[in-house]
C-alpha cells in the first residue's frame, strides 16, 4: 500500500485518490504518537479525573477509596493547601525572572557577540549545555552542601557582615528560588539563543542611524524580535518550576516552611496514600497553569509565534 | 454489595473474588456517570470483609525463598554475596533470592496492598518491615501464622519482644532488626552535652535542629520528654507533643524534617544536633573515623522500632520462609548478621557468640543493649487505622508547614 501510495505524486493525474491514500498514510504515520498519547496521557488523565472525586467508604482502611461524586474534594485541597499553590507560582515567577535576567544577557552575549566566532559560540552552548550531563539532583545536592551553614559562601557572607550571623540560607525561599532558578537556566536560555541568533544586526544599525539611543533600540527592535525566545524560554521555566518537587522538598534546599504543590502531592500520594487529594491537588495544578499560561500567551498577541 | 459466603475451595474462590472485583469496576463507572446514589451502595461493600485464605504451600517442590529487605540490612562481602545466606542454601538447599525491594514502609505498601488484599502471591515469601506496618497486615489478615515446628529457633527472640501488642507470641512475626531513635549532637561543634529534649531548644542549637519525619520516633521521643508513656498514650498526649513541634518549628529552633537523608545535615553541619537514628550514628561515626557525633538516649527515654518479619498470605513457600527465619534465630547467625549491619539483634544468645566474633562489637550498646539500656526506651502502641490516618495527617499538616 505505501509504495502505490509513494509513487503518485502530488502532481499525479488522479488528484483525490491519491490525496485520499496520502490522509491514510498520514493517519498511520500518526497512529504510534496517538497510540502513546492515549496510552501515557488520555488514560491516566481521565483516572486521574475518577481519583480526584473518589471518597473513603466509613471505616476504610488507609488508602482505599471507592468510586462516587465527591466534589470536596477539591475545596478541602484549596482549603489545605491554598497557601502553597500561591507560594508555588509565586517561587515559580521569581525563579523564572531571575532565570531570564541571567539567560537573556547569556543568550545576547552567545548569538550576537559571538556570531563572528562559530566555534566559540558553539563552545559557549556547549557550556549552557554542561550542566545536563550530571544528574540535576547531584547538582541540587551539591548546592545543598556549597550552601551549608559551616560552608565557605555562608562563612564569607557572614565575616563581611552581607549575613547576619544567626542566619542561614538552606531551607529557606531563597535557596529555594535561587535552586529553581539555577536548575532551568539552560531551558531559558537555549530558546533565548535560537531567537537573538535570528536577529538582523542592520536592523540595530539603522536604528542607530535614526538617533535611536541604545535603549530605544533594545525596546523597539532587539525585545520585540526576541519575544518568542521570551515567550518560549518563560513557559518552559514557569511551567515545569510551579510543579517542581524536588528543590522545595525538605530533602533538597527546601524545609518545612517552603512546601510547594509539588510536595504536596507527593505527600498525599506517598505517605498519607489520600489518592483523591492527590489527584484533585495535580489537576488543580494543571488547570491553574493552563489559565495561567492561555492568559499569557494571549497577551503577549504571540499566538502565530508559537 | 450482598454478602455471600465464598467457597471453600482457593481456586474458585479467587475466581470468584476476581469477578466481584470486576463486578465493582463496571459499577463504579456507572457511580461515576450517574451519581452518589450508586456509590453509596458501593460504600457498604468496603473491601477486606472477607477473610483471606492462605496460599497452598508448594514449598517441598518448589525450594526457593524470595525475601524481601531494606537496603544494607544483609551481611555482604566484597564481591556481593551474603555469606550467612549462602551458608543457609548450603545447610537446607533452599535457593534463597534476595530482594533489595523495601525503601520505604509506606511506598512499599502502596506497591503490594492491592494484591494483598485479593490474597495474591506478592513475589516475596518473606518481608521485613518496621513493626508498625507490620501490625496494619496482621490487622488485615495479610500475613500467614507460622508453623513454630519448622522455627525451633523461635524460643531464641528476646524476652522484650516477645508479646508486642499487635502479635502476642509472636505467632506471625519475628523482629529481624531493631533501633533507637534519641538524641544526636556534634561534638566538635557542640561544647556542652545534649543530654535531654529540653537540650535541643537552647540558644545554641537554635536553627541548626533536625528531627526525623518518620512519625512515631519523632513524636515518641517528644511525648515521653512530656512524661507521657508512648505504649499507652492518648490522642491528647499526641496532639500536645504535636504542638511543641510545630511550636518549635514556627520559633525557628527545629530547622528541618526528614527522612534517612538528616545524615546529610549533619554531616554538611547545618544540623548540629537532633532526633535520629542510632544505626546511622554508628555508620557515620565510622565514616569519620572517630565519634564526631554523640548518639544519646534522652533521660526522658528513647523510642525502640523492629523491623521484622512475616510472610505474606499469599505466599505459597511459607515453609521456606520459616526455614529461612529460623535460620537467622540461630544466635551464631545472628552474631555475624549483627557485626555487619550495627542494628540492635533480637536473638538470645548472639551477645555470646558476638564476643568471640569482636569483644568491642558485643559491648556496643546500640547493637547489644543491655537491660539498663533497654530500660531506657520504649515502644510506640500500635495505632488503629483510624488513628494512623487521623495522626499521619496531623503530622504531615506540619511537615508542609
Amino acid at each position: 500500500m505505501s509504495l502505490t501510495a509513494f509513487s503518485h505524486g502530488p502532481s499525479g493525474v488522479s488528484a483525490e485518490p491519491a490525496a485520499q491514500k496520502k490522509s491514510r498514510i498520514v493517519w498511520f504515520l500518526l497512529l504510534p504518537g496517538l497510540v502513546y498519547l492515549v496510552l501515557f496521557f488520555i488514560t491516566p488523565l481521565i483516572s486521574l479525573v475518577i481519583t480526584a472525586l473518589k471518597e473513603a467508604p466509613p471505616g476504610a482502611f488507609i488508602g482505599e477509596y471507592v468510586t462516587a461524586l465527591r466534589w470536596e474534594n477539591y475545596s478541602e485541597v484549596l482549603s489545605l493547601y491554598g497557601e502553597h499553590s500561591i507560594r508555588s507560582f509565586v517561587y515559580a515567577a521569581a525563579a523564572t525572572l531571575i532565570a531570564l535576567a541571567i539567560g537573556y544577557p547569556l543568550a545576547y552575549f552567545i548569538g550576537v557577540r559571538l556570531r563572528p566566532y562559530p566555534l566559540w559560540q558553539s563552545l559557549a552552548l556547549v557550556l549552557v549545555i554542561a550542566p545536563f550531563f550530571i544528574s540535576f539532583l547531584l547538582r541540587t545536592v551539591a548546592w545543598k552542601q556549597l550552601l551549608a551553614d559551616e560552608g565557605f559562601i555562608v562563612g564569607t557572607m557572614k565575616a563581611w557582615s552581607i549575613l547576619p550571623p544567626d542566619t542561614h540560607i538552606t531551607g529557606t525561599a531563597v535557596s529555594v528560588i535561587f535552586g529553581l532558578a539555577y536548575n532551568f537556566i539552560p531551558f531559558m536560555t537555549l530558546p533565548l539563543y535560537s531567537s537573538i541568533e535570528r536577529l538582523d544586526l542592520r536592523l540595530l544599525e539603522a536604528s542607530n542611524d535614526l538617533y535611536a539611543g541604545a535603549f530605544t533600540s533594545f525596546r523597539k527592535i532587539t525585545l520585540p524580535l526576541t519575544m518568542p525566545g521570551i515567550i518560549s524560554g518563560t513557559l518552559l521555566t514557569f511551567i515545569p518550576a510551579a510543579g517542581d518537587y524536588v528543590n522545595a522538598s525538605a530533602n533538597f534546599l527546601g524545609s518545612t516552611s517552603t512546601t510547594m504543590i509539588g510536595n504536596v502531592i507527593e505527600s498525599n500520594f506517598l505517605v498519607l496514600q489520600n489518592y483523591p487529594h492527590a489527584a484533585s491537588m495535580s489537576l488543580i495544578l494543571m488547570s491553574a497553569i493552563l489559565v495561567l499560561v492561555s492568559a499569557y500567551v494571549f497577551k503577549s498577541g504571540t499566538d502565530d509565534l508559537l | 454489595m450482598n454478602k455471600q459466603n465464598l467457597p471453600e475451595d482457593p481456586i474458585i474462590r479467587e475466581l470468584v473474588q476476581h469477578a466481584r472485583a470486576a463486578q465493582i469496576s463496571r459499577r463504579a463507572l456507572l457511580g461515576g456517570a450517574f451519581g452518589g446514589a450508586i456509590a453509596l451502595s458501593l460504600a457498604a461493600c468496603a473491601p477486606g470483609e472477607q477473610a483471606l485464605v492462605a496460599a497452598e504451600d508448594i514449598s517441598d517442590s518448589d525450594p526457593t525463598v524470595n525475601w524481601a529487605n531494606w537496603p544494607l540490612y544483609l551481611d555482604e562481602d566484597d564481591a556481593g554475596n551474603h555469606p550467612t545466606l549462602d551458608a543457609f542454601t548450603a545447610a537446607t538447599g533452599i535457593t534463597a533470592n534476595y530482594l533489595v525491594d523495601v525503601d520505604d514502609n509506606n511506598s512499599y505498601f502502596a506497591k503490594v496492598k492491592d494484591q494483598l488484599a485479593l490474597g495474591q502471591d506478592i513475589g516475596a515469601d518473606a518481608v521485613c518491615l518496621t513493626e508498625w506496618m507490620v501490625s496494619r497486615w496482621i490487622r488485615r489478615g495479610w500475613t500467614q501464622e507460622f508453623n513454630l515446628d519448622n522455627i525451633p529457633n523461635h524460643a531464641n527472640v528476646v524476652d522484650t519482644l516477645l508479646n508486642p501488642d499487635f502479635d502476642p507470641g509472636r505467632m506471625s512475626s519475628l523482629p529481624w532488626q531493631g533501633g533507637f531513635a534519641g538524641l544526636v549532637y556534634n561534638s566538635d561543634l557542640v561544647t556542652e552535652p545534649v543530654v535531654s529534649v529540653a537540650d535541643l531548644w537552647r540558644e545554641d542549637l537554635k536553627g541548626r535542629i533536625v528531627v526525623l519525619s518518620e512519625m512515631r520516633d519523632t513524636l515518641g521521643v517528644m511525648m515521653s520528654s512530656q512524661g507521657v508513656d508512648i505504649t499507652k498514650f492518648t490522642a491528647d498526649d499526641f496532639y500536645n507533643a504535636l504542638d511543641e513541634v510545630e511550636a518549635r518549628v514556627t520559633d525557628g529552633y527545629i530547622r528541618n524534617i526528614k527522612g534517612n537523608s538528616y545524615s546529610e545535615d549533619l554531616v554538611s553541619e547545618d544540623a548540629l544536633a537532633g532526633i535520629v537514628w542510632s544505626g546511622d550514628i554508628t555508620v557515620l561515626n565510622l565514616e569519620a573515623g572517630y565519634e564526631k557525633w554523640k548518639f544519646v538516649l534522652p533521660d526522658s527515654g528513647g523510642t525502640f522500632w523492629n523491623d521484622t518479619f512475616m510472610v505474606p498470605i499469599g505466599s505459597p513457600r511459607k515453609t521456606n520462609a520459616e526455614k529461612l527465619i529460623n535460620w537467622y534465630y540461630d544466635p551464631a547467625i545472628a552474631a555475624q548478621v549483627a557485626a555487619w549491619v550495627n542494628y540492635v539483634t533480637p536473638v538470645n544468645g548472639a551477645y555470646e557468640e558476638a564476643i568471640k566474633i569482636d569483644p568491642a562489637l558485643a559491648e556496643n550498646q546500640l547493637i547489644f543493649p543491655n537491660a539498663d539500656t533497654l530500660s531506657q526506651v520504649s515502644i510506640f502502641r500500635s495505632l488503629s487505622d483510624a488513628e494512623e490516618n487521623e495522626f499521619q495527617a496531623a503530622f504531615q499538616g506540619v511537615l508542609l508547614g
